[in-house]
């Protein structure tokens, strides 16, 4: 069912529907925005960390005395201090364990062996280059195969237990209703890819301000983070402190996706030091460290089968995964789902068996695994069947959008049960894709695709007609280290009418402040200009699991439209008591009650605001505020199609980019500008993976990606000109019908351009190049040579 | 980041700036645009005890013209040549390689004569000056002198200055109506150092043979590298596609290309030759006044 949505308030009250301009932006475009390094507290002392230079090997010793010696250093800690306090080593979001500061062995290049803490930040960066150790270097292990083989050296070996390099297997679907498909099959096709290990590198690193009082021993620690709320639970438990005394403020944030999800080392051994030295203590990563140790995201080597009949239908799907975890699992995901939620992996298709088999591997590589603008490994699963589904086509002789089309989910088998458990809320994949190709001027690029080209260049296009599943939880199926994957929000109405809403999710640019004040004037027709935001302090908020996994408008948006309704019914009591009318025989109109059948006569909500702390009915409590902590009863499944083409130069293996559609169905659009933002921003995203983007290692372990230089992300020079357009499929459980977007573009478009390229090379005989493609690996492909890396 | 502690001079004066760079002798470096330099403090991978910053001295920055060739000062930026009227009139090869620099915000302080002191076999200017025949003008407080192009690159990030002493100018030969270049560049992004950079310039003589032909490499040896030896095949011939393909066959054999994240060295022999074959008759037609 595709609707458009259109607003049923005025512009300047801003409900859903307005592209009204984003209230924190007049904060950010002023650089008044107030971000973790801006804070400076008195008496601060400031820490850099000393990182391992090798990738693998055994700490013989530590010499810190020079650092130690050195004007203007006040500590250095190591592993053995923290060993003391029982803090060497942290649990980790996956249930491993995670080395706070090395005691035993290193096991990345970057990872954290000990830290100075002094009067400036010049000078514990002197510091750090005077503690010197010493270490026996042990063979470094750069991949999960070689992590897999017989007489691999153990990375894990203080893990009680742990024989080998497996971090954990799991498996999802039916095996044996999948093998049965395959025999029945006419065609088998297959594909070996690797989704590379990348980064989210946000503009902001990552950092900390730890303020442990002495005297109290309350601790406000100022943190980059996603999600305030559970990290403060985390501190409390890895840090024993009592969960009263520990204050987590989440400031302006300059960009997470995914990064800012974990506890690092980092935010530890900071707050360690505050505890001891009694002083506040700031730790800002540079971006070098960013990028070499905290949260890495994909590093999947995918091997997916696809069984078909002649006729072009699509089977079953048999899927195996093994992952590159690095030195500690340390994935950011549901509890419950070891390789987070990759069986989505049939994608928008409707077939009736699939198998999922998964295994991640130990390697000498930083830990992370987490879900960078993606929720929970959708992104990996998204890509391996779109680049699936166009093989098969081709191998069937068939075009892949005729391919789509017959085997799309049909609008009507929605609520749609897949083979892997999923119930998947609405779709029309059908209509997206159609108009996709409307927009796009399908055939007729197929034509020019057959036309010989002047300068030798190779045509492509590609598709992905992906569908996402975000919003967790409910609570039933996920959780994050036990807490169970609600959210929440508290919304106060003052005596003149304006507004405070207060959620436990946390804004790191996708424009809360505006989102969340439209559904308020939505619900409630305060104006969103009048509805203040706010979030990130956890003595000021209630409770929620954070921002991350598109999951902040499918149920804090939830929770704020269900509490504002509460809102409203009391509203209506209230109106009935100044009118001197029955509560039913009341109507609602955006911003007022009147009388049914007498419009003139009726109460704005500024005037029952007013009244609930001046003129409220005896027997009714004062106020006008509630809270509600909202489970969702199902995840919600954003979906579109985006449509690429390219032109490949053979000569030299680049491609650019000559046209790309993007049709997005996230439900309801409350303010379709930011939808747009976060969009456009996504399809960036998903082009620098295609692109140029990766971290790759030296056989020595050594981390090739540390910097800008080497960690490449587009800019708006090299970045495509993408043009939108959209569906409006509503969820059908979301109260306000959203779906989520901020993940769908990152997670749809990589395989749309790498689909585009093969597409382009097909008839060259080229099947498959792992991202990202550049241009020496488009060459290699053409002219046959093996190209490593 | 943080660079560890150094001295810090600002001179207003090129005479201020060649004293106290005597006075500091081999512990002291120029600070031009800090685009190289900086980086590298940041790193921790270069710690220079003091900085003589020439930022200040007004003198040095311009583009002129003079007795057949363009004069470029040590303060003149990537910019100033993207934006020149001179260069643009003047010489092809500088006006096609200038937007191809780093990136517009880098481009804004970085400096040319930097560039080319820095002498990073990455580096676009000196595949540029190498293919230009360019000059260098050296001065310490002792005395100028001016280094063929050729001389001044000593070796990877190496060059033939001594101790006080620094870039004032250098000297690029003007085009006249028969002459004309081109730089062409494969990069992964904007502000990407080149997998491979191709600098190619052709003078003609009267009867449209080749009088001088220069060409020199980015990216594939440990200098930016002249391939004299496609330049003297050239020169005297009558331009071709076949002359043109065996001066990329050369050039592909002469390179020394390492297999790196910006692929193997095959490869990038295979677009040394690609994009010399391309440079080549690009140069031919700007020097036909073509294009
Ligand atoms: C993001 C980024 C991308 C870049 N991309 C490219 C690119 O694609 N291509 C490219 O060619 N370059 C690139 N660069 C480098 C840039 O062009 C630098 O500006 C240039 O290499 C050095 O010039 P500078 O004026 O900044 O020199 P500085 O950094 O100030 O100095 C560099 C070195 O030269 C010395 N030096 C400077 N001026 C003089 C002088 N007058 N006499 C003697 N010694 C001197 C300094 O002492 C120092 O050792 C890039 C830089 C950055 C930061």
């Amino acid at each position: 069912m595709t609707t458009t949505h259109q607003p049923t308030t005025p512009f300047d009250m801003g409900g859903i529907g307005h592209s009204v301009r984003r209230k924190e932006d007049d904060r950010f475009i002023q650089g008044a925005g107030r971000y973790l390094d801006d804070i400076q507290l008195p008496g601060m002392l400031h820490m850099a960390i000393l990182r391992s230079p090798i990738a693998h090997g055994r700490i013989l010793s530590i010499d810190a005395s020079e650092a130690e010696a050195m004007d203007g250093v006040v500590a250095v800690v190591t592993g053995e201090m923290l060993a003391a306090h029982d803090l060497a080593w942290m649990p980790t979001l996956s249930g491993d364990t995670q080395a706070v500061l090395a005691t035993d062995k290193v096991r990345y290049q970057g990872q954290e062996v000990a830290a100075v803490i002094a009067t400036d930040p010049y000078i514990a960066r002197d510091a750090v280059s005077a503690i010197f150790v010493d270490y026996e270097e042990l063979p470094a292990i750069t991949s999960p195969q070689q992590a897999l083989e017989e007489g691999a050296v153990l990375i894990r070996d203080e893990k009680e237990g742990q024989t080998d390099n497996v971090a954990y297997t799991w498996e999802a679907g039916d095996r044996e209703a999948t093998d049965e498909a395959f025999a029945k099959a006419d065609l088998v096709v297959t594909l070996d890819t690797h989704y590379p290990r990348s980064h989210p590198a946000p503009l902001e690193t990552c950092g900390v301000v730890a303020d442990v009082d002495p005297a109290t021993g309350e601790a406000t620690i100022y943190l980059t983070s996603q999600a305030p709320h559970a990290h403060r639970t985390l501190f409390a438990i890895v840090a024993g402190l009592p969960e009263e005394k520990i204050r987590i403020i989440s400031p302006d944030i300059g960009g997470g996706f995914g990064n800012k999800v974990p506890i690092y080392p980092g935010y530890v051994v900071a707050t360690a030091a505050s505890l001891l030295i009694g002083k506040p203590v700031k730790w800002v990563e540079s971006r070098s460290e960013n990028l070499i140790s905290t949260g890495f995201a994909r590093d999947f080597h995918m091997h997916g089968e696809l069984a078909l009949t002649a006729d072009g239908k699509i089977l079953g799907l048999r899927a195996s995964i093994l992952s590159d975890q690095g030195a500690f699992y340390a994935d950011a995901q549901p509890t419950r789902f070891r390789a987070g939620l990759f069986h989505i992996c049939t994608g928008s298709y409707d077939f009736g068996a699939a198998h999922v088999a998964a295994k991640g591997a130990f390697t000498n590589k930083a830990p992370g695994g987490v879900a960078y603008r993606c929720s929970f490994r959708v992104t990996e699963a998204s890509y391996l069947i779109e680049r699936l589904v166009q093989n098969a086509a081709y191998e069937l002789g068939m075009d892949p959008a005729e391919f789509r089309m017959k085997n799309f989910i049909r609008p009507e088998q929605f609520p749609y049960l897949s083979p892997t458990g999923f119930v998947y809320d609405s779709g029309d994949y059908h209509t997206a894709l159609r108009k996709a190709m409307e927009m796009i001027d399908y055939e007729g690029w197929r034509r020019r695709q057959r036309e010989p080209h002047p300068e030798g260049k190779l045509i492509g296009i590609g598709i992905a007609s992906f569908t996402e599943v975000v919003g967790a939880g409910n609570s039933r199926t996920y959780d994050i280290a036990g807490l169970k994957m609600i959210d929440s929000a508290e919304l106060r109405i003052h005596p003149t009418g304006k507004a405070i809403l207060k959620l436990g999710v946390k804004s790191q640019g996708q424009g809360h402040e505006t989102t969340f004040a439209q559904i308020v004037a939505e619900e409630l027709g305060i104006p969103f200009s009048d509805v203040k935001v706010q979030e990130g302090d956890t003595d000021n908020t209630p409770y929620g699991l954070g921002t991350y996994a598109s999951r902040s408008t499918p149920v804090a948006g939830a929770a704020t439209a269900v509490v504002a309704r509460q809102i409203r019914e009391k509203a209506r009591r209230l109106a009935a008591h100044l009118l001197e009318a029955s509560p039913d025989d009341l109507e609602w109109e955006p911003g007022r009650f009147f009388v049914k059948g007498v419009p003139d006569k009726g109460v704005t909500i500024q005037e029952i605001a007013f009244a609930a702390y001046t003129d409220f009915p005896e027997d009714m409590e004062a106020g006008l505020e509630g809270v509600h902590y909202y489970d969702p009863p199902n995840m919600t499944y954003p979906f579109g199609s985006y449509i690429v083409v390219v032109e490949v130069d053979p000569e030299d293996g680049t491609w650019k980019v000559l046209d790309m559609v993007a049709v997005d169905d996230c439900g309801v659009r409350i303010n379709p500008m930011i939808v747009e933002g976060q969009i456009t921003g996504g399809l960036t995203e998903g082009f620098a993976k295609a692109n140029m983007q990766w971290i790759t290692f030296d056989e020595n372990g050594n981390c090739i990606g540390s910097n800008f230089l080497d960690y490449l992300v587009p800019t708006a020079w090299e970045t495509p000109r993408f043009r939108l357009g959209e569906t409006v499929t509503p969820s059908p459980h979301h109260p306000i019908g959203a779906k989520g977007v901020g993940e769908s573009a990152t997670v749809g478009s990589p395989a749309a351009y790498v689909n585009a390229v093969i597409d382009a090379l097909w008839s060259k005989g080229v099947r498959n190049i792992d991202m990202p493609v550049l241009p020496h690996r488009v060459w290699g492909a053409l002219n046959g040579v093996e190209v490593a890396p | 980041m943080y660079p560890p502690a150094f001295d810090y001079a600002v001179p207003r004066s090129l005479d201020e700036a060649l004293d106290l760079l005597a006075e500091v002798g081999d512990e002291g470096r120029v600070l031009a645009g800090g685009q190289s330099l900086i980086p590298m403090m940041k790193l921790r991978l270069a710690a220079p005890a003091h900085l003589v910053d020439i930022n200040e001295i007004s003198e040095l920055s311009y583009i002129r013209e003079v007795n057949g060739h363009l004069a470029i000062g040590a303060l003149t930026r990537h910019a100033d040549v993207v934006r020149s009227e001179i260069v643009g009139a003047g010489c092809s090869t500088m006006a096609s390689a200038a937007p191809w620099v780093a990136d517009p915000l880098v481009r804004n302080r970085g400096t040319v004569c930097g560039s080319v002191a820095h002498c990073d076999p990455e580096g676009d200017w000196n595949s540029v000056m190498l293919a230009l025949g360019a000059e260098v003008v050296a001065r310490s407080r002792t005395g100028e002198r001016v280094i063929p192009i050729s001389d001044f690159v000593v070796d990877f990030f190496t060059n033939a200055l001594e101790p006080g002493e620094m870039v004032t100018e250098l000297r690029v030969p003007r085009d006249d109506e028969r002459s004309g270049g081109c730089y062409l560049k494969l990069e992964r992004k904007i502000g990407d150092y080149a997998t491979v950079g191709v600098a190619a310039h052709l003078r003609l003589d009267e009867r449209g043979r080749i009088g001088r032909a220069g060409l020199a490499l980015t990216s594939v040896a440990p200098v930016n590298l002249e391939v004299e030896e496609a330049e003297r095949m050239m020169a005297g011939q009558e331009p071709s596609e076949e002359l043109f393909a065996e001066a990329a066959e050369i050039a592909a054999r002469t390179c020394q290309p390492q297999s790196d994240v910006r692929g193997p060295a095959e490869y990038k022999r295979a677009v040394v030759r690609a994009y010399t074959r391309r440079a080549l008759h690009q140069a031919l037609a700007t020097a036909r006044g073509e294009r």
